[in-house]
């Protein structure tokens, strides 16, 4: 079943020109799907219109998915600072007219679904950045989405931190089976995470081509040590390459 | 030691600055209605006390009374403003031009309508004009400082304008308006006195109509202790004032 599909969308900006397209791309429940491709190549912008935020100037985008059905991550965590960790989670629900607190109740179930257990009070300016992400990993989960979008989560992050987090991303995944799509410029986070890696062009945006990596999700310990792995980042970075060669 | 020495450094100045003053006085002997010593300053303090607190008080309050009609109103319009891009067009010329007429210049007019019965409105409205601005437009800055993201977010949530407004534009503006009340407040205190010097004799009997008596009398030093109550008045506020800025910006941020 498809949870939502842009058809050979393009969208212009008034200054900057072509930012991405022709671009199709058919997201199937359940999967987990990396965009990977270089800085400013339109990766976000798919985002935005898979969420809807944004409308493209040609094309078509369905959406099975509907409002209150897909979640956001940002690269940044997006908390707002005068809310405590729970109070920012409950905020979907809330808006969305459920009684506070049950909003209340099931941001504290989510927050101890990602590990913040202990910190639902605390405040954004008192968590680190993990915990941060982590809290905004719940808020986008509370809503119990069909369609988890992630804008480069962990770009911020260092190395360490990154690992446990996609980890988490996964097991989590595994309990409700949301598709998801997340954008990244790491090539190995992509090939870890995915089972489909779609590799974009060099702005404006289009498909190089894409890889399919048929290994059990969420990942074995060790995955990163086998050849399915190293096979797929190669044939990714290869495309990556193509994809510069086909821009210039 | 290092500590001490930088907070007694201003001290020692001004200690250096008196003594100088004390000392060229009496040397030169120069008339005390030209330039009286800091001694006779001292002693009109001291003698005057309780009628300089009573006219310190006076402007105090007016400041104040002018700060809570600044604030109410300047949020009310902001919020207007911040509700409809059309306002806030049709605002922004209007409130810039009023901004930039000094508020001497304005003062006769206000006192005329105000009535010559009641130069004690005028005193307070003026205050209020100069205090309206730093407010009205801190929170109009605050309600579109918001996190983009955040604001993404509300649309994807679907967030109703109500809810936009209540739970991100307006607890996101918290910081900018505390900013624009401390500024506000200090503008108040000019306000008033500058309000003070427009009514004249007939106006509120606060420090700037100490300063204008006493100068018509030709009492200097008293003129100069009733600057220096005003400026003490000044800096005692302004710490306060940063001080509640700062509690709440703690309280907001979550420590």
């Amino acid at each position: 079943m498809t949870v939502a599909s842009l058809e050979t969308v393009e969208v212009d900006y008034p200054r900057r020109g072509r930012a991405l397209g022709p671009f199709s791309l058919s997201l199937e429940a359940g999967g987990i799907t990396a965009l990977v491709g270089p800085s400013g190549c339109g990766k976000s912008t798919a985002l935005r219109l898979l969420a809807g935020l944004e409308g493209p100037t040609r094309g078509t985008v369905q959406r099975a998915a509907g409002r209150g059905e897909t979640s956001v991550v940002f690269q940044a965590p997006t908390l707002a600072p005068w809310l405590t960790a729970r109070e920012n989670v409950a905020l979907p629900l809330e808006l969305s007219g459920v009684p506070r607190k049950t909003a209340r109740a099931q941001a504290g179930e989510a927050l101890a679904r990602v590990g913040l257990k202990g910190a639902e009070d605390a405040r954004p300016a008192q968590l680190s950045g993990g915990m941060a992400m982590r809290a905004s990993l719940a808020r986008a989960l509370v809503t119990n989405p069909r369609l988890l979008l992630l804008d480069e989560p962990f770009a911020a992050l260092d190395e360490i931190t990154r690992r446990t987090l996609a980890d988490d991303v996964l097991a989590l995944w595994r309990e409700t089976k949301p598709a998801i799509v997340f954008v990244t410029h790491n090539v190995e986070e992509a090939c870890y995470m995915a089972d489909r890696v779609v590799v974009i062009t060099r702005g404006p945006g289009r498909i190089a081509g894409e890889v399919r990596i048929d290994a059990q999700l969420p990942r074995p310990a060790g995955f990163r040590a086998t050849d399915v792995f190293r096979q797929a980042s190669e044939q990714v970075s290869s495309l990556l390459a193509a994809g510069a060669e086909m821009a210039a | 030691m290092n500590r001490l020495a930088d907070a007694l450094a201003p001290f020692a100045l001004i200690a250096l600055l008196l003594g100088a003053w004390e000392a060229a006085c009496r040397i030169t002997g120069v008339p005390a209605y030209f330039l009286p010593p800091p001694s006779a300053v001292a002693a009109a303090i001291v003698q005057d006390l309780p009628s300089l607190a009573a006219a310190a008080w006076n402007t105090l309050a007016v400041a104040l009374i002018a700060l809570v009609i600044a604030s109410l109103t300047a949020q009310a319009v902001a919020l207007l403003v911040g509700l409809s891009p059309l306002i806030e067009k049709a605002v922004r010329p209007l409130a810039s031009t009023l901004q930039v007429t000094p508020v001497v210049a304005i003062a006769p007019l206000v006192l005329i309508w105000a009535g010559i019965d009641h130069p004690e409105r005028a005193v307070v409205a003026l205050a209020v004009l100069v205090a309206f601005f730093p407010i009205f437009s801190g929170a109009v800055t605050g309600l579109k400082s918001a996190d983009p993201d955040l604001e993404r977010l509300f649309d994807l949530y679907g967030a109703t304008r109500l809810q936009r407004v209540l739970r991100l534009r307006l607890p996101a503006s918290v910081p900018f308006l505390l900013e624009g009340h401390k500024v506000g407040a200090g503008l108040a205190i000019i306000g008033a006195v500058v309000a003070e010097f427009g009514a004249g004799s007939g106006g509120i009997r606060g420090l700037a109509w100490r300063i204008l008596d006493a100068g018509n009398k030709l009492q200097t030093a008293k003129m100069i202790a009733a600057l220096v109550v005003l400026a003490v008045m000044g800096v005692a506020l302004h710490a306060l004032l940063d001080r509640l800025e700062r509690a709440g910006l703690a309280w907001w941020r979550g420590r």
